[in-house]
């Protein structure tokens, strides 16, 4: 899965010791030994200038994010709650098994037991140890934000988005007791397994996050407290000064690439807020046209019991519209149990992206010594800046640039692949991951008009018996037509596309074979 | 013979005009071409229910719309509205004319050639009188002794036929309306999709097409409903038609009372006679306690009596063999009339269900088709 370069050997002492991560690290163990860099494509590339940092070279030599089954080598589950009674607390644990086969552990299998204070702890140590990297977030991140933050209000309002899954019900009557959330209760604990289970999930994903010894530490150790006892005094400071960071300081020379990535999460969220909204409607609105339906079919048969001739085709009617009926009402429970948890997910993970990418920033600001260091850069790029203006107004030739402001610029370059890195990694999960879900969604649609299609079909041979032969009605004129239709529509399931044009040069990648034309214009594929 | 019908919008009335295209030899000639108003419609209408109680007669459009769903308005003016009204203006009198009894009477024949005067020809027939005293009639309750089943159960299936459809066109219109408002709704996806595509690089252009299908999809709902309201006038006729079902067997009913009550009649006339005749009094009456009172008549005068009433009697029966007559040949002519509609109900209605089975068909495939272009271009 991960090849090797020279480059990548090469520079990797130096960004490591940057990072402050001691070069034990396993990365630097296992992509020593290939030497020859392996591309997708095939090919070998160009001479790259620019230091290259690890996970930017690892993310573009990874084939595919589809890991399947047989080249993970790691296995994380979250399951089996408890609840734990004590004298001083009562809390919860969870249970987390481990399978690899990575040298990195001693044994192939680990089983241990996890509380959601140990979870939080391993989540700041990643956002220490290595805070250019995206940290994956969970459900449970909102929860301990709004709890440090403003407790009552947040709590529900995170509760409210909890509930999502499973079921369209509102706010969750169950969780709340006395206004405050029952952190006992069975759908609760149940919900924050699921989204402790997914930010594991995630952190095993990850080609450098998931070497990260803290994990390691975290997926094995028999006694969790004894460990976060040690590194405390030295990482104490480090960890709550996030707080005050964020508060205080304020980065002059924020790149205008995070600038743009905030302003195109937030526009994202807000779109799925929106989309969020109206797929409720919809569900809203096709629940209450059922209602009118199951009424509808029904007096047809009431009317049959009248007729004689007619008394089959009405039966056959009603049954029809009773068909469609149940077709509408698993639409609308699949839409409502997979579609909208997975979209309310979603925009509670970009919802947290942004803090992320803050918090990893004045982490990184921290890294760089003191804040000293860090005006005096300020100050040194301001000068190199004024005179490079000066310059370009006199065009006479650049200055040379300090070599302290160029070893922050290189800082700050690492820096800035290694976030356009993870952010390209995350755009191309979010794509897989809306492209399934719409097509999931156009996929159940499709099922539904099927299963209708189906029921009117059947009983259209059974209005038509008996039918007098007279001079073809503009009924049957129709119908003839919708017969030539009919034989077209079947093909489509079984895999065979109808494209308009226009999609056809958007989607690059198909390759057309035979192609022919019917009447109507529309191509389709053979 | 062919009717067209087309309209005119003048105002505040609603003029429709039709012609006759009679075909001689091969050619198409156009005739005659006049004016008439909803209410003449309805006159002629009026005029054929007296003169031809054995007939369903068929039904005339609906005056004001009703069973509507929110979109349609139930403005008298609204051209759908109107021109829905006109399809089946014209169906009526293609019914009339297909008729094989019907489309011999004169006033029709009239009522497609006469331009002026037609109304008052029409009262001269001296019909208003007749039609006032049907209605009255057909309104008063009364009670028969010797119903004749077939018609009392078609009596009864023409009252449930007209509950039956009404509550399937109450429902109909609800559920057209919330279908309506499904559609609409997804309308907000492409505004969205649109916005969404415009922030991203290469979920774009798909997202952009997904898009413009929502919209696409959302729009079509309109053509759909009104395709639907073809469908709910067909029902509609069959609504109105159950109406006219109703009143041959209302009348079949008041012939049937009317004989009774003239054999009734008859039977007790032919009691007071005898009874006059031989002297015994087996029933009360005024005459005979008067009698008794103050004394008995003279011979003459009883022999007076007996002749009054051997007239009346006389007349009695002839009426009672006429009026035998005149139902007898009024079930016989129904009878006919009847199986022809029920023949003709049962095509209508199949007709009916089958186009709207294929019109649910049709609107599924493109519905099959806009979703999938939503997964293609997900590409």
């Amino acid at each position: 899965m991960w090849a090797g370069c020279p480059l990548l050997v090469a520079h990797l002492p130096v960004y490591l010791s940057v990072l402050g991560i001691p070069l034990v690290t396993v990365t630097a163990a296992n992509t020593l030994v290939v030497l020859d860099l392996i591309l997708p494509n095939g090919g070998t590339p160009a001479g790259t200038s620019s230091p290259a940092s690890s996970s930017s070279l690892l993310n573009r030599l990874q084939l595919d994010d589809d890991i399947d089954g047989e080249t993970r080598d790691l296995f994380v589950i979250v399951d089996d709650p408890k609840k734990h009674v004590c004298t001083m607390e009562t809390y919860i644990t969870y249970r987390i098994t481990t399978k690899s086969t990575r040298v990195e552990f001693d044994l192939p299998e680990y089983s241990v037991r996890r509380r959601y204070q140990d979870f939080d702890w391993l989540r700041s140590k990643l956002e220490e140890s290595q805070p250019t990297h995206l940290i994956p977030v969970g459900k449970s991140h909102c929860l301990f934000v709004a709890h440090t933050m403003h407790q009552g209000a947040a709590l529900l309002a995170a509760g409210a988005y909890e509930v999502g899954t499973g079921s369209s019900k509102p706010l969750p009557e169950k969780f709340v007791v006395k206004g405050v959330v029952d952190r006992f209760s069975e759908e609760f604990v149940e919900t924050r397994r699921k989204a402790l289970d997914k930010f594991l999930k995630r952190i095993t994903d990850h080609p450098v996050l998931s070497f990260n010894e803290h994990f390691n530490v975290f997926l094995t150790a028999k006694d969790l407290n004894a460990y976060k006892k040690q590194g405390i005094a030295l990482l104490t400071r480090m960890g709550e000064s996030v707080k005050h960071v964020t508060g205080g300081y304020k980065l002059r020379t924020r790149p205008l690439e995070f600038a743009a990535i905030g302003d195109y999460l937030d526009t994202f969220a807000l779109k799925l807020g929106t989309i969020d909204r109206i797929a409720q409607r919809i569900i809203k609105e096709e629940i209450e046209y059922l209602v009118e339906l199951r009424e509808y079919g029904p007096v047809y048969s009431t009317w049959s019991a009248l007729e004689g001739e007619l008394a089959e085709p009405l039966e056959g009617v009603s049954a029809c519209i009773g068909n469609c009926s149940t077709a509408l009402e698993e639409l609308t429970d699949d839409m409502t149990e997979d579609f909208l948890p997975v979209l309310r997910e979603y925009i509670l993970y970009s919802d947290s992206m942004k803090p992320c990418i803050l918090a990893s920033l004045f982490h990184k600001a921290l890294k760089l010594k003191n804040l000293s260091v860090l005006k005096k850069r300020d100050q040194v790029q301001a000068e190199y800046e004024a005179k490079l203006e000066a310059v370009a107004l006199r065009k006479e030739d650049r200055p040379k640039v300090p070599a302290d402001v160029e070893k922050c610029q290189d800082r700050m370059e690492c820096f800035n692949a290694d976030l356009k890195a993870d952010m390209e990694r995350w755009q191309n999960n979010k794509r897989q991951d809306f492209r399934q879900l719409l097509m999931g969604m156009a996929d159940k649609n499709i099922q539904y008009y099927e299963k209708c299609l189906m029921a009117w079909e059947s009983i259209i041979p059974l209005l038509q018996e008996k039918q007098e032969a007279k001079h073809l009605s503009l009924a049957e004129i129709n119908r003839h037509d919708l017969e030539i239709m009919v034989t077209v529509e079947r093909l489509v399931p079984f895999g065979i596309l109808l494209i308009l044009e226009d999609i056809v040069s958007a989607a690059t990648n198909h390759v057309e074979t035979k192609n022919s034309i019917d009447d109507s214009g529309i191509k389709y594929y053979s | 013979m062919y009717v067209f019908l087309f309209l005119k919008n003048n105002f505040s009335v609603v003029l429709f005009l039709f012609r006759s295209v009679e075909h001689t030899d091969g050619q198409s000639v156009l005739t005659d071409s006049l004016w008439r108003r909803y209410s003449e419609f309805e006159l002629l209408r009026n005029y054929l229910l007296v003169y031809y109680p054995h007939i369903v007669v068929p039904p005339l459009p609906e005056k004001r719309a009703e069973f509507v769903w929110h979109k349609l308005s139930a403005d008298n003016m609204d051209p759908d509205f109107v021109e829905r009204r006109r399809i089946g203006l014209e169906n009526f009198l293609l019914r009339i004319a297909s008729h094989p009894i019907l489309c011999r009477d004169k006033i029709f024949y009239l009522f497609l050639t006469q331009e002026g005067n037609w109304k008052e020809t029409v009262n001269e027939t001296g019909f208003q009188l007749k039609a006032d005293s049907r209605l009255k009639a057909l309104n008063a309750t009364f009670r028969v002794k010797n119903p004749d089943k077939r018609f009392t159960d078609l009596k009864h299936y023409s009252d449930e036929l007209q509950s039956v459809i009404s509550h399937l066109l109450r429902v109909r219109a609800r559920v057209a309306d919330r279908l309506y408002g499904v559609y609409k709704v997804h309308g907000n996806y492409g505004r969205v999709f649109s916005e969404w595509s415009a922030i991203e690089k290469e979920m774009g252009d798909g997202l952009q097409s997904a898009g413009h299908h929502m919209d696409v999809y959302a729009s079509s709902i309109d053509d759909i409903l009104e395709d639907e309201e073809h469908y709910a006038d067909q029902l509609k006729e069959y609504l109105f038609y159950a109406e006219a079902l109703r009143a041959v067997c209302r009348k079949h009913e008041l012939m049937q009372y009317d004989l009774e009550m003239a054999a009734q009649d008859l039977a007790s006339k032919k009691q007071q006679c005898e009874e006059l005749a031989t002297g015994t009094v087996r029933t009360f009456s005024l005459k005979g306690m008067t009698t008794k009172l103050f004394g008995q008549e003279t011979p003459e005068q009883r022999e007076a009596r007996i002749k009054v009433l051997e007239e009346q009697i006389n007349e009695g029966e002839q009426q009672l063999k006429s009026k035998n007559l005149e139902g007898r040949e009024f079930v016989k002519n129904a009878w006919a009339d009847i199986e022809r509609f029920k023949e003709q109900k049962n095509r209508d209605l199949k007709e009916a269900l089958i186009s709207y089975a294929v019109m649910q068909i049709s609107i599924r495939l493109h519905l099959v088709w806009t979703n999938s272009y939503l997964c293609l271009s997900e590409l």
